[in-house]
């Protein structure tokens, strides 16, 4: 049964040092918040999973967080590139950054094998492009039946996967909607898992289109309103896109991005 | 009334939908056309966007690909794998609408890395998100990008998608099923596979444009076909709703 906690409690007890950690979002409904707590608790040497860092990742990677990065678009949404994954990538800093380098479909298949427990995803992508010569977890199989070349990539199963969620009732069943992205398959394939939600209700409603995560699929729950924040929670919050813009000059400059990351440390957590 | 460069692109990208029932969207200068198509001439146009929205009807462009938007105005929402597994790879869609940052004469798309090798690239780019599946299993693929002797180059310098390859046949022989990039617009022009080598020739310019001008922002020899058209002018209703669409969009 998942447990409600606080972030700070909930990030100290189920990251590690070393660990692999997927903090899952597609745009919407992305842990921000959980992410900060990463940082101000210091951790190093996270290999971070995730189909598309964006700036939460950027914060991850510039505070040193990070040794390896599984990804398939590592991008600024809207406005451009992660100036702190390009420097890292570019110029070792603040650390060296090693990457796996997938599209969307690998990735996504990634999850999927491993939330239903098998070992590799089939699919019929990656042919003819440079990307299996650069990533070894992309690799050529023969259909049994049919003789037809295919790719097959290993599952992927998070030490933890950290995902952002509208609510969750009091026995911690967690209750999403909207653009779901990867997040299910992200929580189900993983050995842990954090949800952070707008809020704790007595009762969940039905809501066309949600999914539920029972309470005994997740390890923890924490409540941690505007957690998403700049991207949005669908019936509670819209995206920032001016933070979004503005993190282009933060990123881009080292010290810029030393102050911010001063004035993050020195928060206390939700 | 006067029109820029961009704007004749983005209409003629939007005008190359006509016909097309389902259309799979990239973000950026894809969505401006196919958000364009859908406004104008191709009401009833199907827009597939990867953060899983299907038939999204946004009446400005999203900000981003997970913009609320597509999921408010969407016939149904879905989870990225099923996006990927049960509509784009089956071909169930007719056109992938990709941007590029480097495209080659064979239609190859680089949106990896940018001189150097792959592990001390001089300028790292993004990465690969949906397009390699877009490009491997659309039934075809338009292109559209800003050309200069920069984004058209000779070569990629890494094939993030996969576009002709070295040549004509290289798509079958590796078991591909969608034709590939059947039309690459810029803001100068118009471009299509040679039938007999799949190299891609100009086949139209835009309005004003030379073929000087052309070959000057084309990264290698760059070969015509037999008669360059000249694309038609954009009408006053397609500039009068494309700069409707940027100014809801502000």
């Amino acid at each position: 049964m998942a447990e409600i906690v606080t972030l700070a409690e909930a990030i100290g007890e189920l990251v590690a040092d070393g660990d692999v950690v997927a903090l899952e979002g597609f745009t919407h409904l992305i842990p921000t918040a959980a992410g900060h707590e990463i940082i101000r608790q210091g951790r190093r040497d996270l290999t971070l999973v995730r189909m598309t860092p964006d700036i939460v990742y950027d914060q991850l990677i510039g505070a040193g967080c990070a040794r390896k990065l599984v990804f398939s678009w590592g991008g600024n949404p809207g406005v451009g590139s992660l100036h702190r994954f390009r420097d890292a990538v570019q110029h070792s800093w603040p650390v060296p950054l090693e990457i796996e380098e997938h599209s969307h479909a690998g990735m996504a298949n990634r999850y999927v094998a491993g939330a239903s427990g098998l070992p590799f995803a089939v699919l019929r992508g990656y042919v003819g492009t440079d990307l299996p010569s650069v990533t070894a977890t992309i690799k050529p199989i023969t259909c049994p039946f049919t003789g037809e070349q295919l790719t097959a990539v290993p599952a992927l199963n998070p030490d933890v996967t950290v995902i952002h969620a509208q609510r969750a009732d009091r026995a911690g069943n967690v209750q999403l909607w909207g653009l779901l992205g990867v997040q299910k398959e992200a929580v189900l394939a993983a050995r842990r898992s954090l949800v952070t939600v707008e809020e704790v209700v007595d009762e969940l409603t039905p809501v066309p289109g949600a999914i539920v995560l029972p309470s005994w699929a997740v390890t923890k729950v924490a409540e941690v309103p505007g957690g998403a924040h700049p991207s949005y929670a669908q019936g509670y919050s819209e995206r920032d896109n001016a933070y979004y813009a503005a993190w282009d000059a933060i990123g881009r400059d080292r010290e810029e991005f030393a102050n911010w990351l001063r004035q993050v440390r020195e928060e206390v957590p939700a | 009334m006067t029109h820029t460069a961009d704007e004749m692109m983005a209409i003629a990208a939007a005008r190359a939908l006509s016909g097309r029932q389902r259309v799979f969207v990239g973000i950026g200068l894809p969505s401006t056309a196919a958000n364009l198509a859908r406004r104008t001439h191709a009401p009833d146009l199907v827009l597939v966007y990867e953060s899983g929205t299907l038939g999204s009807k946004p009446d400005r462009l999203p900000a981003s690909i997970g913009d609320g938007i597509l999921a408010e105005t969407a016939d149904a929402v879905i989870s990225v794998p099923e996006v990927f597994n049960y509509w784009l790879q089956p071909g169930r869609i007719d056109v992938g609408f990709l941007g590029a940052a480097q495209l080659d004469r064979f239609g190859n798309i680089n949106t990896t890395v940018i001189g150097g090798d792959y592990h001390h690239p001089k300028v790292r780019l993004p990465g690969a998100g949906g397009a390699p599946e877009i490009a491997a299993s659309c039934r075809e693929v338009y292109v559209v990008v800003r050309q200069s002797s920069r984004s058209f180059v000779d070569r990629v310098d890494f094939v993030t998608s996969f576009g002709h390859g070295t040549g004509k046949g290289d798509r079958e022989r590796l078991g591909l099923r969608g034709a590939g990039p059947t039309l690459v617009i810029t803001d100068l022009g118009v471009f299509r596979p040679d039938p007999e080598t799949a190299e891609l020739v100009l086949t139209d310019m835009h309005e004003g444009v030379t073929l000087d001008q052309v070959r000057a922002a084309t990264g290698w020899d760059l070969r015509t076909a037999p008669e360059v058209g000249r694309t038609p002018p954009p009408t006053t209703g397609e500039l009068a709703a494309l700069r409707a669409l940027k100014e809801a969009s502000r």
